[in-house]
């Protein structure tokens, strides 16, 4: 290509040396920022071209990422929610096997208490009507379980064996209609028998008239009845009506709540009972 | 022109405004040799031209004087405060060019046209180099009207009068030379 001859382009060359020269200029002088005028202004203008190339590029990231990169998240999704679903599961059975584990330390607890032979057991159903209040457990004649067994919990007295069978025995709890165990006030030592009404509340009765029972006291095994050892709560009062001297009607709310029982104690050895209760 | 001629002129020019000043002669410190030479070289050989030997005659100026003010000092010279090279250059380059397009667009070759055509070269130039120095933020107490005018007066008879010496030169001599051989006729 022939170089265009510079006298045809006066004017390029003109603006050129202007150019130049204002180049020059800005180079020596300082701006009011106090840096020269030519720094100042190719930083302006690399500042810009640098904004954009970071606008660009955020653009295209952010068009990349938003849509592009999308394409297997549906997928990603649907693994992520099964696998937060077998989560949920897994830490559904940790805590209940922590929840167990807290109450085999209870029983184990209750267990070392008792200093008599006991063995553990857990309870797999409970009753099949509702006129009788019991549950089932998994332990039965096989393990030397027998009738009329204590059975304990760490919160204090379940029941009593009633049907003992090979590898399982239904225990007829305190709160059935038909069981009665014999009890103390903790405080005043009173005594007197716990009644079971069939519904989750107790009735003491045979208080002597000189007995001291308040609302709140604490009733606990008597140990007389040769069923349960002596000392373990039944439950605390919660209504006193007295007729006279006598006691009409008292009310004991029960310390065990077999419904939410998941493992209990069961007493092997019936407890040695003297005249006076003791064992 | 040829080249080596236009950067003697230059060189020229400058060594005579350095003597000038230097010898402090009244008045001479108005008078803007190389703005002169620029606007001929201009005049006579066209926009290229001016805007080149603007560009270096101003730039080498601006290279000579390094501590001038930006108002006109006891000798009525406008000059810069600080040395900021480039300033006379560009001042000179625009002026170079405008004269050049001048001349290149209108016949200039009356001696009132080129006495015009330098007298408001340097009115121009002064513009540009006054404006520059505000831009530039230099302290300019007043516009130095009567200094201006006064450089731009001068220029325009030095550049006029040269002109008409560099123009008549050639006719002197063969004038000279035929005056010389009739007499030797005579003789």
């Amino acid at each position: 290509m022939a170089l265009p001859d510079i006298r045809q382009r006066g004017r390029f060359l003109f603006g050129a040396v202007v150019l130049a020269q204002i180049i020059l200029i800005s180079a020596q002088v300082n701006s009011r920022a106090g840096v020269p005028v030519l720094e100042q202004v190719t930083f302006g203008i690399f500042a810009e071209v640098q904004r954009a190339a970071s606008g660009t590029a955020t653009f295209l990231k952010g068009g990349w990422t938003g849509y592009v990169a999308l394409r297997g998240v549906q997928a990603e999704n649907a693994e992520l929610k099964t696998r937060l679903d077998q989560l949920q599961i897994q830490l559904q059975e940790q805590r209940a096997l922590a929840e167990r584990t807290q109450q085999l330390q209870k029983l184990l607890d209750l267990r070392d208490r008792v200093h008599l032979p006991t063995t553990a057991a857990d309870i797999i159903g409970l009753g099949a009507s509702p006129d009788f209040q019991t549950v089932t457990i998994s332990k039965g004649t096989a393990d030397g379980v027998k009738s009329d067994m204590a059975v304990l919990s760490p919160a204090g007295v379940v029941g009593r064996i009633v049907t003992p069978s090979g590898r399982a025995s239904k225990v007829q709890l305190l709160v059935d209609r038909n069981a009665a165990a014999g009890a103390l006030v903790e405080r005043s030592r009173a005594q007197g028998v716990v009644l079971g009404t069939g519904e989750a509340i107790l009735r003491m009765e045979y208080v002597a008239e000189l007995g001291d029972v308040q609302p709140g006291d604490t009733i606990v095994t008597s140990g007389v009845d040769g069923i349960y050892p002596k000392g373990f709560v039944i439950g605390q009062v919660a209504t006193v009506e007295r007729r006279g001297g006598a006691y009409k009607t008292i009310t004991v709310r029960p310390a065990v709540d077999a419904r939410d029982l998941e493992s209990v104690l069961v007493v092997l050895a019936p407890p040695v009972v003297t005249p006076e209760g003791n064992e | 022109m040829k080249t080596a001629g236009v950067f003697l002129a230059i060189a020229m020019a400058l060594a005579v405004q350095t003597m000038l000043a230097r010898l402090e002669i009244k008045g001479t410190g108005a008078i803007d040799l190389v703005l002169v030479v620029v606007v001929y070289v201009a005049l006579v050989a066209g926009p290229v031209a001016g805007l080149l030997a603007g560009a270096l005659g101003g730039l080498t100026q601006d290279c000579l004087s390094a501590t001038g003010v930006a108002a006109v000092s006891a000798t009525g010279a406008i000059t810069l405060a600080k040395g900021i090279i480039g300033v006379g250059g560009l001042a000179k380059t625009v002026v170079g060019f405008g004269a050049g397009v001048l001349g290149t667009q209108f016949i200039v070759t009356g001696f009132v046209p080129r006495l015009v055509v330098f007298f408001s070269a340097t009115l121009v130039h002064a513009i540009i180099f006054l404006g520059l120095s505000v831009l530039l933020d230099f302290r300019l107490t007043s516009v130095p009207y009567a200094a201006v005018l006064t450089q731009a007066a001068a220029n325009a008879a030095i550049g006029g009068v040269a002109f008409q010496l560099i123009e008549g030169f050639p006719g002197f001599l063969e004038r000279r030379r035929a005056m010389r051989g009739r007499v030797g006729r005579h003789l």
